[in-house]
């Protein structure tokens, strides 16, 4: 495999950029129904079948929840399949998506991050995702538009591999991303295809066929259920330096690199990091430059990887520092902290005691500003050299 | 960690092919009654088998006998017989369940 020939480049909305992210991976069943600030994926998908663009099975179906078993069922028959949700829509399909990953079904399903029900904010949040956390999916967090449609590509690149066999929910924020039209290179199809074409050198998965009857998930009593599990847990650790491993292979490959679980800002030589996801990295990268022409030794991690967790490359990274902070786009009811802060926490025996702050910020479409930042970075850096410090901060609350 | 577990599954799922093995299923340890049928009242008429709920009667040729591997004891097959050609009886009686 040398290297990928030029793509189109057009100006596309971030959803729209999903669907051609599934596109190109020829998925062969696609059920999705529309959402805000998931519609366009729907419509633009649909609009790829009745132009033929697309070779699939376009089931449109009633709900989220019939989605998700839809695919799940193709997905067993052995079929690549693709949907796409958002909030209510996610919440909906919450017990297909425990089937979808105890199935070890290898679906691919974009999610636009919105806030989620009780309080109905039709806004960007990363609630969603960190509400389905323990549904034993995969859940990745990109930044840009272009990064969505390279990670559909790796995603299907990772579920499909022989040695994962699980579902794996590509995330971007909802609203900043959805509806944000950016330049974006869409790569030619037969260069996915050799992309993806270790994945047909496999011994084919398992899979449903019509005469020969399968007992699918429902021997789970006792140890069975002790030995899936036990399974599932071992290929998520697994997917850690698989991560790792597929994007070095697309960026060798189409020129363009994410990092694998986390992307590495300015770490190396820094005293502090801040950790941030989603599309307000771009924003943090800006800042940390800034902060940086004014000499404070600051890194960024862009978590890319929210399950499986990275511990063990944050722990690397984070080994020496000297206080680190944590922005997070969503909140965990009856933990003080955000909830990527929490998961770090209980690293903290790992890489050593040092400050560590949280911040909630960005809920409901408030915006993860330049001075926010600014002031997370101060403040890490004050608390790193000593000063007392706040523990959580909810900077919209000031 | 040592793990001595032997595994059930040969795939990363929990899947089985239901032709060879019936997997986990041990539900024959839940009957406190079993199926017990008198052949000379049975004309093989297979009703007991369409209506058993896990599937489990066996075709012996010239009748049905519950599969006690998985037989739940609900006793439908003794309901439906229409010979009455089957009695629930109470598994304290028996020295093989």
């Amino acid at each position: 495999m040398v290297s990928a020939q030029k793509g189109q480049v057009r100006v596309l909305t971030g959803n729209a950029v999903g669907a051609y992210g599934a596109m190109v991976c020829r998925p062969e069943v696609i059920a999705a129904y529309p959402i805000t600030p998931q519609s366009e994926i729907a419509e633009q998908l649909a609009q790829f079948k009745a132009d033929g663009t697309i070779d699939a099975e376009y089931v449109e179906v009633e709900g989220e929840n019939s989605a998700m078993n839809v695919v799940l069922g193709a997905s067993a028959a052995g079929a690549r399949v693709f949907t796409a949700t958002s909030s209510y829509g996610l919440v909906f399909m919450y017990d297909a998506l425990q089937e979808a990953s105890g199935f070890r079904a290898p679906v691919v399903m974009v999610n636009a991050n919105r806030e989620t029900p009780g309080i109905h904010a039709v806004s960007s949040g990363q609630q969603d995702m960190i509400s389905a956390r323990d549904t034993g999916w995969v859940q990745i967090i990109v930044e840009n538009d272009q990064e969505i449609l390279d990670q559909i590509i790796m995603a299907y690149r990772l579920a499909e591999d022989n040695d994962i066999l699980l579902p794996v929910m590509v995330n971007y924020d909802g609203f900043y991303l959805s509806y944000l039209a950016e330049a974006v290179e869409i790569p030619k199809i037969e260069d996915v295809d050799a992309f993806l074409s270790p994945l047909k050198k496999q011994p084919a998965r398992q899979r449903l066929v019509p005469g020969l009857p399968i007992g699918c998930g429902t021997h789970g009593i006792e140890m069975g259920y002790v030995e899936a599990r036990y399974k599932h847990c071992q290929a998520m650790e697994r997917v850690k330096n698989k991560v790792d491993e597929i994007d070095k292979a697309f960026g060798d490959y189409f020129g363009r690199y994410y990092g694998g679980q986390i992307e590495e800002y300015r770490t190396g030589d820094a005293d502090i990091v801040i950790i941030a996801s989603g599309s307000a990295t771009g924003t943090a990268k800006t800042v940390v430059d800034t902060k940086r022409e004014q000499g404070l030794k600051v890194g960024l991690i862009k978590l890319r990887l929210f399950r499986p967790f990275p511990a063990e490359r944050l722990v690397k990274i984070l080994k020496g520092k000297k206080a680190v902070g944590v922005i997070d786009r969503s909140v965990s009811f009856g933990w003080k902290y955000g909830p990527i802060c929490m998961e770090l926490k209980a690293l903290t025996a790992d890489f050593g005691p040092m400050p560590v702050l949280s911040y909630i910020d960005g809920l409901a479409n408030l915006d993860i500003t330049i001075p926010h930042i600014g002031r997370v970075i101060d403040e890490v850096d004050a608390a790193a050299r000593g000063k007392p410090y706040q523990e959580v901060t909810w900077i919209p609350m000031e | 960690m040592v793990i001595k577990h032997k595994n059930i599954f040969i795939t990363e799922s929990a899947w089985s092919n239901t032709d060879k093995l019936l997997l986990c299923l041990d539900t024959g340890s839940w009957r406190t009654e079993r199926p017990v049928l008198d052949k000379e009242k049975c004309n093989y008429c297979g009703l007991c088998a369409l209506y058993c709920p896990p599937q489990c009667m066996k075709d012996m040729g010239e009748y049905y006998e519950a599969n006690l591997v998985y037989c739940k004891g609900c006793g439908i097959c003794a309901t439906e017989c229409p010979r009455k050609a089957i009695t629930m009886v109470s598994e304290g009686g028996f020295t093989d369940g």
